[in-house]
């Protein structure tokens, strides 16, 4: 049906199994409504970006037209069209986090990792994006690494992370300052995190 | 149903339920600006334009989305909405280009005409304008991507009337942007319409970008006749040039759009034309003028016995010179003549045997459809754009005989031999319980399964098949031929076909020729047959284009295409429609009925007309219908067909490249464009190489 054919991208076989459960969620004939899940698994096994090939893919795995897949695929932001680092940082940028320090958070991940907002460094380990609001805002500045939030962000502070995650250790999310147990990292709850 | 009433503007108006707003405004002759909104597609509600005020309604409503109800009451000339109108266009003009001095639209555009109907006199935003890279949608649509005000029409009629989802909405917000997921052509027959879509200059017509103005164009109502479909375009010349083409309404044919050939293929009008007679003269042809031309032809046919001539018609032939070639050839006592070029030659002793006999509007009422070795997307693309209307509607299943093909819809395969037929007879195929619990059921038969050896037996068989399921009953009669040449209805019913018992057909007529029976041919624009099989008879082509025809003649009589003669064709439905001269054939080219009037007098016996009123006048005495222009008579349901062997061989496709299937499309260079760039992307391309 569609020009962009699948040439390169194929879910593996695990992935498959994966895609097809969630597929089953849906009533017969709805499967369509499994787009975005779909396209989230393809992005995971994808190093964390969607070629066209994979949209194509998945579009045919749904039997829905390529284009389709391609509106939503590009309508959130989630999902990403062209490669990014292994982490992607995304910085959020709405004014919670603004009025709590936010530009300056920027200003420390910009000149630790050497890049502007927007790029990938050239060992590909981190890509830099500003988003909107990421929905902690209680946690003011926040910030979201892949799948993980970072709260109560503090110039240093993300700085540490960036070190740990370049040195190949997992930092913990909530890593920087105390929160008083209102973060989202669960170990705060009757105390300090 | 029940109707409704409400109140527009002070006035009374019953609607009928479910009618929108918009729709009760139009009732009452009130002008509602409007940009996302076609009565022809999905409603979007995304452009704002039609704001109207409702009394109780707390804030303005997009009236195409807004049913009528009971007791409503709307007003659309207050002060209030003049200046929601305004604040729209100029939220639509934020990020549109002021380039209408450099636009093709200019002249026709929806948002120009609106702007200074609706619109202020200035704009008072002082931030740039946004920029949206042009997309490459092929060699047919021009994209200015920044023009476009994102109605999202040309999205929603690829999905819904051309059946080919290739468009969409990407991205979102301030960037959202139209545009396909992979660039490239658009694999659709029916994209051009995008072109009359678009209410901006956002996609325009690439192969008349920069020729001209609508203001400057002389605008003349013809028919297509690249296909049987008889599709009412509109030729737009300027001077003695045909500039570009485009629709016309005809609810029973095309509604508004046409195919892509039909609209494109008339650049192919300005070249490799036939402008002077020629004759052959030591292996070349050397120009000449009409009286030597008809002087060799004279000659030549002086001394011949009447069995040693013969006549082949092609695709693109009129009514009118249909008639006059057959009182021509009754004159000099020829039975050899036939329209059928492709070879066929099925039982088409009555009219129901070779047309559309459901009509092609008759289509939406069908509720089971079955297609019969045909492609319908190329042998009649708007056609095709019906059953899916009609498919999108539901309850209405469609399976398909023969080949594999795209259609835009889904059907149900029932297999790909006359063995299929037979089987759907005896109730085998699972697709017989849709043909017997429908109530009107129909058959679509395609040339795939006609123009091959046993055409006939298969044609006799679908009788059968119609009759075995009812397809023809009181009121309905689903047993339909689809056409693929314009000439072939308005041929069989002039009887342009071999006469008495020793006529030779088409077939026949090659193989005498080959077998050097037969001294002298005349080719009334047949190009599609095999031009090696006219062994050395003497080959008279009366044609407009330099095909391949007029390669093998030894006397060529340069005609008038379509767009420069007055002429009668007759539909694949059997509706006898008119083509209107937009401009003159070109130097020495005359319309084809006066050439063979011309040479009945070249010959000492002339034909008993010299206008086309009285040649129409005689052609009607004999064939009345042919006068009752734009009317599709019924006709009578009788026994037919000829019995023979069926073929196990699969119904295969006729038309392999859609883009060229006659002269004129094989001259334009756009559609040489959409061979190379299109065509190898669909599978029909695929299958060719």
């Amino acid at each position: 049906m569609s020009f962009c054919a699948p040439k390169d991208f194929f879910f593996s076989p695990e992935n498959l199994e994966v895609a097809k459960k969630i597929m089953a969620k849906y009533p017969a004939g709805k499967q369509a409504s499994a787009l975005v899940p779909l396209l989230d698994l393809a992005q995971r096994q994808n190093g964390n970006w969607l070629p066209r090939s994979a949209i194509a893919y998945v579009a045919e795995l749904l039997e829905v037209p390529a284009i389709r897949a391609f509106e939503v695929a590009t309508f959130y932001t989630m999902f990403n069209l062209e490669p990014v680092g292994k982490y992607l940082i995304q910085l959020c940028r709405t004014t919670p986090c603004w009025l709590a320090g936010g530009e300056a958070i920027a200003q420390a991940c910009q000149v630790r990792l050497g890049i502007k907002v927007g790029e990938t460094t050239p060992d590909k380990m981190f890509t830099l994006k500003e988003v909107e609001c990421l929905g902690a805002c209680v946690n003011a500045p926040v910030m979201q690494i892949n799948d993980d939030t970072y709260e109560n962000l503090t110039p240093d502070g993300v700085v540490k992370i960036i070190d740990a995650l370049a040195r190949g250790d997992k930092p913990p999310a909530a890593f920087v300052t105390g929160c008083g147990g209102t973060c989202s990292c669960g170990k705060g709850k009757g105390g300090k995190c | 149903m029940r109707m409704i009433k409400l109140t527009i503007n002070g006035q009374e108006v019953e609607v009928a339920e479910g009618t929108s707003v918009l729709q009760a405004c139009e009732q009452l002759g009130i002008e509602i600006p409007r940009f996302c909104y076609h009565d022809r597609l999905s409603v979007a509600g995304s452009c704002r334009m039609c704001l109207v005020d409702i009394e109780k309604a707390p804030k303005p409503v997009a009236s195409c989305t807004m049913p009528c109800a009971n007791g409503m009451v709307v007003h659309t000339d207050t002060e209030a909405v003049k200046q929601e109108r305004q604040g729209v266009m100029e939220m639509l003009l934020l990020n549109h280009p002021l380039d209408c001095p450099v636009c093709d639209q200019g002249g026709e555009c929806d948002l120009q005409d609106q702007a200074f109907a609706y619109g202020r006199d200035r704009c008072r935003c002082t931030e740039t304008r946004r920029k949206v890279a042009d997309k490459d949608l092929g060699p047919l649509i021009k994209t200015v991507m920044t023009r476009c005000i994102h109605c999202t029409r040309c999205v929603r009629f690829m999905e819904e009337i051309a059946g080919s989802p290739e468009l969409g909405g990407i991205y979102r917000g301030e960037k959202m942007e139209i545009g396909p997921c992979c660039e490239g052509p658009l694999h659709s027959e029916l994209s051009g319409n995008l072109v009359d879509i678009c209410p901006v200059g956002a996609l325009t017509n690439k192969p008349y970008a920069f020729r001209a103005r609508p203001w400057e164009l002389t605008k003349t109502e013809s028919i297509d006749v690249m296909d049987a479909v008889g599709c009412n375009i509109r030729i737009d010349s300027r001077g003695n040039e045909v500039m570009r083409i485009v629709p016309r309404l005809h609810e029973d044919i095309n509604e508004e759009w046409i195919n892509d050939k039909a609209r494109f293929a008339c650049d192919g009008l300005r070249l490799q034309r036939l402008d002077v007679p020629y004759i052959r003269k030591d292996g070349q042809l050397k120009s000449a003028s009409w009286a030597e031309a008809f002087d060799v032809i004279a000659k030549k046919l002086r001394p011949l016995a009447p069995h040693q001539i013969a006549a082949l018609a092609g695709d693109m032939t009129d009514c009118e010179t249909l008639f006059a070639m057959k009182q021509l050839m009754g004159k000099l006592d020829c039975p050899h003549y036939d329209c059928r070029q492709d070879g066929v030659d099925y039982d088409v002793s009555k009219r129901a045997t070779y047309v559309m006999n459901s009509t092609i509007a008759g289509i939406e009422e069908a509720d089971a459809i079955l297609l019969v070795g045909t492609n319908p997307r190329h042998e009649g693309t708007l056609v095709n754009a019906r059953i899916l209307k009609r498919w999108r509607k539901g309850g209405c299943p469609v399976g398909l005989i023969g080949a594999p093909v795209e259609l835009g819809y889904p059907y149900r395969p029932v297999g790909e031999s006359a063995l299929a037929m037979r089987d759907l007879i005896e109730g085998k195929h699972p697709f017989a319980d849709f043909l017997r619990k429908a109530q009107k059921p129909m058959l679509l038969l395609g040339a795939g399964a006609l123009a091959r050896p046993d055409g006939p037996a298969v044609h006799a068989l679908a009788r059968e098949l119609a009759e075995a399921f009812g397809m023809v009953r009181e009121g309905w009669n689903g047993f339909n031929v689809l056409q693929k040449a314009a000439s072939r209805v308005g041929g069989l019913d002039l009887g342009f076909l071999p006469s008495g018992q020793y006529g030779m057909n088409t077939n026949s007529i090659l193989a005498a020729a080959q077998g050097g029976r037969l001294e002298v041919l005349f080719l009334l624009g047949a190009d599609e047959i095999d031009m090696d099989r006219l062994g050395k008879s003497f080959v008279v082509y009366m044609g407009h284009h330099g095909d391949k025809g007029a390669g093998r003649a030894d006397v060529i009589l340069p005609s008038a295409a379509y767009s420069e003669k007055d002429a009668t064709y007759v539909n694949t439905e059997g509706r006898p429609q008119r083509t209107y001269r937009a401009v003159f054939p070109p130097g020495q080219a005359r319309a084809d009925w006066e050439i063979i009037v011309g040479l009945s007098h070249a010959l000492g016996d002339g034909l008993a007309y010299d206008t086309l009123a009285a040649l129409r006048e005689a052609m009607g005495k004999v064939h009345p219908h042919l006068l009752r222009i734009d009317e599709v008579p019924t006709n009578a349901w009788k026994p037919f067909g000829a019995t023979g062997k069926l073929s196990i061989q699969p119904f295969t496709p006729v038309i392999d490249n859609f883009y060229m299937t006659d002269p004129i499309s094989r001259c334009s260079p756009t559609m040489a464009r959409c061979t190379a760039e299109i065509l190898p992307l669909l599978p029909e391309g695929r299958r060719r190489a």
